[in-house]
């Protein structure tokens, strides 16, 4: 493991050895791998290499399946998580799944909110109001949606919605939002905006980024991790992974020798 | 710990990010209140769903033991004895039944699955939609208003009670299952089977007769099962058409005696030996619906791995 | 070979009967139901709906007391029965979906939606009843064990595994995608279900108590023999009354007269007519649900 490559970076989560799979085969193998802090680390590979598994063990998503099982350690700031209360991690790690599912039942407002009111937090209505309209404006939704706030969130577009994803979990202001293939469900200018918006959230959070697009991968991220049949293959800075990779494997995937 | 860790959206203050609680409690408190919270629902649950089914459970295995413990040959060949007569037997019901039963297929069966047939190739059209309304309106009518309309056109125009009445009632409850059941099963069979008879130039009404009943023949079957297992249990429309008799049965023209008046007829009278006859005869009938439903869900589930 | 045009057309036009036949008898049962009640309707004119007495002695037939107790028992039942079948919905939907337990539970249920109302109605009498006579000594009040909490309790056990059936299947349609965006957020199990999966699964569940008010109120033995068969309007749950089925199960054999008979028709039409509207309100609610997935 390159160890070297994140000299100059802070380390905000670590996975050492991480094994992971479902009913006694593994799909995850042995993984080990540090992410820079408020930087977007992209996770790489072709379809069922074990990209999402392993992302679903960072914020012990992955057990929750029948069958699954865990090995190896996955470090948040030191800690072990899987030492923490599943449910007190995923407040401190966020997620945005493939397909943008605003929750049906709530209003745009109180999708915002849903990780506060999920969680039996009490706040004042002035707290509410304030977290959403900061959120809606850090996903630069607010002004398309501010006289709508208390409408059903199904009526947004793709991208709107997805945006809504990444503000809920924006909300909590976790230390990482981990992103499933954000995009795939989305037409092109939906996908430039959500690339846009994880450009500018850099600085403030830590970005995870599961992706088979390997454009987008080059775009937006700062670090890439390429994983294949469960390995980790090689990982480093996106712009020197791309134009000079250290393993073949790696080149192989970037001319689209294998998808 | 005398700490309370707050942290409002908003707040500067380098507290653990993440954390968010109430302004009284610290995180472990409210924490471990939430999970109470977990633990109490999910018991809860369970509580509750056991107290739904439990109870019934038991009466069951006490039925089974205590109307078991009634049957014996006598019970199921002879015929109820007057009061103050010890024994006797409720032949006469469970002939009964079977009779009523085969009156009301004659009609419903045959009717049920053409009427399938039709729901499943025209379930689109105006008049296919119609049709379904009006099975489905069919099958949620109180048995006891069936049981009027089977007294008002049989019983009325004969002058007296009859198997018959109770037999059209029956066949108008298990009508509405047969055909559905019907068209559910055909509208599993592919569209390729039958296109592939006709591609061979085999008329329509063979089509439907040769290729594409018999392909659904167990689902058809089932149908009609479960169709018989509803009608068997049925007593609210016996009441006034078949009415119930204490002498054995073969005239359709009669009143006659049927299962589950009979339990209905015993259990309600206060002769305790009258009352063991209910008890057996609910077992009767209970073993006859259970082993209907048993042998339809074995049937369902090996035809529906055929598709 | 015979023509085999003229053959299918025959065929054809039998399957086409077969279809009207089913909605021709829909409508010869409602008309069959008000034409036989014709008596009834011009004796006991529009009072019939209004009125709380039924008084054979003197031809006074009115319905409301029957209807009253239809209602009573059948939501009485209605509420006791949502909570158990969503329990269940949610036991066999969420906690226990695969194993031997969740088809034990599962087996159990199917088993208990087979039983025959008679047998149900026997099972109250014997069972239910002393116990609810004992608990009414207890409290110091009539002790008559049957009545109309009596027959509410014994109706929401036989209503209980059809809307079971219905909610497991309305949970297990939630998508999983949501329950994980719930859980990815920091939510506690339960928290998901009561806050995610039963407010998505809500339509539905409401068509399935929709439809499970319109099989209670047309449950006509078990009522009956728990019922205690009184005549006069009462709001009193301990007491015993009657419904629009029991009523008619009681006296529909004995009844003389062109006008008594001609009202329990009447009786017997009011509950065809109520039952089909709640059975059809049902249908509408579940497809909307359908739909919306």
């Amino acid at each position: 493991m390159e160890d070297s490559v994140l000299t100059a970076e802070k380390v905000i989560l670590e996975t050492r050895g991480l094994t992971a799979g479902f009913d006694g085969k593994d799909i995850v193998k042995s993984v080990s791998l540090a992410v820079p802090e408020q930087k977007v680390t992209a996770i790489m590979g072709p379809s069922g290499c074990g990209k999402t598994t392993f992302m679903r063990c960072i914020n012990r998503m992955h057990e929750l399946a029948a069958n699954a099982q865990v090995s190896g350690e996955v470090l948040l700031d030191g800690e072990d998580v899987y030492r923490l209360n599943p449910i007190l991690l995923r407040r401190r790690i966020g997620m945005v799944f493939q397909r943008p599912n605003p929750f049906p039942t709530m209003s745009i407002y109180n999708n915002v909110v849903a990780g506060y009111t999920l969680n039996g937090a009490r706040m004042d209505r002035a707290d509410r109001d304030r977290i959403v309209e900061e959120t809606l404006r850090r996903v630069t939704l607010w002004d398309e949606v501010k006289d709508a706030l208390y409408r059903r969130g199904t009526f947004l577009s793709g991208g709107q919605q997805q945006r809504l994803c990444i503000a809920r979990a924006l909300a909590m202001k976790p230390e990482i939002i981990l992103l499933d293939e954000p995009t795939s469900a989305l037409d092109p200018k939906a996908t430039a905006a959500i690339e846009e918006l994880i450009v500018s959230l850099k600085g403030s959070v830590t970005i995870v980024q599961v992706t088979h697009n390997i454009p987008q991968a080059a775009r937006i991220s700062d670090y890439t991790a390429f994983i294949h049949l469960g390995e980790l293959v090689e990982f480093g800075p996106t712009n020197k992974l791309f134009t000079v990779p250290k393993d073949k494997r790696t080149e192989e995937y970037l001319s689209g020798k294998f998808g | 710990m005398g700490d309370t860790i707050v942290r409002l959206p908003g707040d500067d203050t380098p507290a653990t990010p993440g954390v968010l609680v109430s302004k009284t409690r610290t995180v472990d408190a409210e924490l471990r209140a939430r999970l109470r919270g977990d633990t109490a629902f999910r018991t809860g649950v369970l509580v509750l769903s056991l107290a739904a089914t439990v109870p019934l459970i038991l009466i069951l295995v006490f039925i089974v033991v205590r109307g078991a413990s009634s049957i014996n040959w006598q019970f199921l060949t002879e015929l109820p004895k007057p009061i103050g007569e010890t024994g006797g037997g409720i032949s006469n019901a469970i002939v009964g039944t079977i009779l009523l039963i085969i009156v009301a297929s004659v009609v419903s069966i045959p009717l049920g699955i053409f009427a399938g047939v039709f729901l499943s190739e025209s379930a689109k059209t105006g008049l296919g939609r119609v049709t379904r309304l009006s099975v489905e309106t069919l099958m949620g009518i109180p048995s006891i208003v069936i049981g009027i309309v089977a007294y008002v056109w049989v019983v009325r125009p004969l002058g007296h009670f009859s198997a018959l009445s109770g037999g059209v009632a029956l066949a108008m409850i298990m009508l509405p299952v047969i055909t559905l059941s019907t068209e559910e099963t055909l509208l599993m069979i592919p569209l390729s089977l039958r296109e592939a008879a006709l591609a061979l130039g085999v008329s329509y009404p063979r089509t439907v007769l040769k290729v594409i009943l018999p392909a659904g023949l167990s689902g058809i079957i089932t149908g009609t099962l479960l169709a018989v297992a509803r009608a068997a249990g049925e007593t609210a429309p016996l009441l006034f058409t078949s009415f119930g008799s204490p002498y054995m049965e073969m005239n359709i023209l009669k009143p006659m005696a049927s299962l589950p008046q009979t339990i209905f007829y015993y259990a309600t009278s206060p002769y305790p030996e009258w009352q063991s006859l209910a008890w057996g005869a609910s077992f009767v009938l209970l073993v006859l619906v259970l082993a209907l439903n048993l042998v339809t869900k074995l049937v369902t589930s090996r035809w529906k791995t055929q598709f | 070979m015979r023509n085999p045009r003229s053959s299918s057309v025959a065929f054809r036009t039998a399957i086409y009967l077969a279809g009207i036949a089913v909605s021709v008898l829909l409508i010869a049962i409602f008309l069959s139901l008000l034409l036989s009640s014709r008596p009834a309707l011009v004796a006991n004119g529009f009072r019939f709906l209004t009125g709380a007495d039924w008084d054979p002695v003197t031809n006074t037939f009115h319905s409301l007391a029957f209807v009253v107790g239809t209602l009573l028992t059948s939501l009485i039942a209605l509420v006791i029965a949502t909570v158990l079948a969503l329990a269940l919905a949610v036991l066999m939907g969420e906690y226990f979906k695969t194993g031997v337990f969740a088809s034990v539970m599962r087996t159990a249920v199917e088993l208990l939606a087979g039983i025959p109302s008679i047998v149900y109605g026997f099972i109250g009498l014997f069972f239910l009843v002393p116990v609810v006579r004992e608990v009414q000594i207890i409290l110091g009040v009539p002790p008559f064990g049957v009545g109309i909490l009596t027959s509410a309790i014994l109706l929401a056990f036989m209503v209980l595994p059809y809307s079971a059936s219905i909610g497991r299947e309305m949970v297990s349609l939630v998508p999983m995608d949501l329950k994980e965006a719930a859980l990815s957020l920091g939510a506690t199990p339960s928290e998901t279900i009561w806050r995610v999966t039963l407010p998505y699964a809500r339509s539905g569940i409401l068509g399935g108590v929709f439809l499970s008010l319109g099989r209670a109120l047309g449950e006509t033995m078990a009522v009956t023999m728990v019922i205690g068969n009184s005549n006069s309007l009462t709001l009193n749950l301990l007491a015993p009354g009657n419904t629009m089925a029991s009523l008619i199960a009681n006296e529909f054999s004995e009844a003389t007269g062109t006008v008594y008979l001609a009202s329990l028709i009447e009786i017997a039409l009011l509950l065809f007519v109520i039952s089909t509207v709640i059975n059809i309100l049902g249908k509408l609610v579940i497809n909307r649900m359908v739909e919306a997935v």
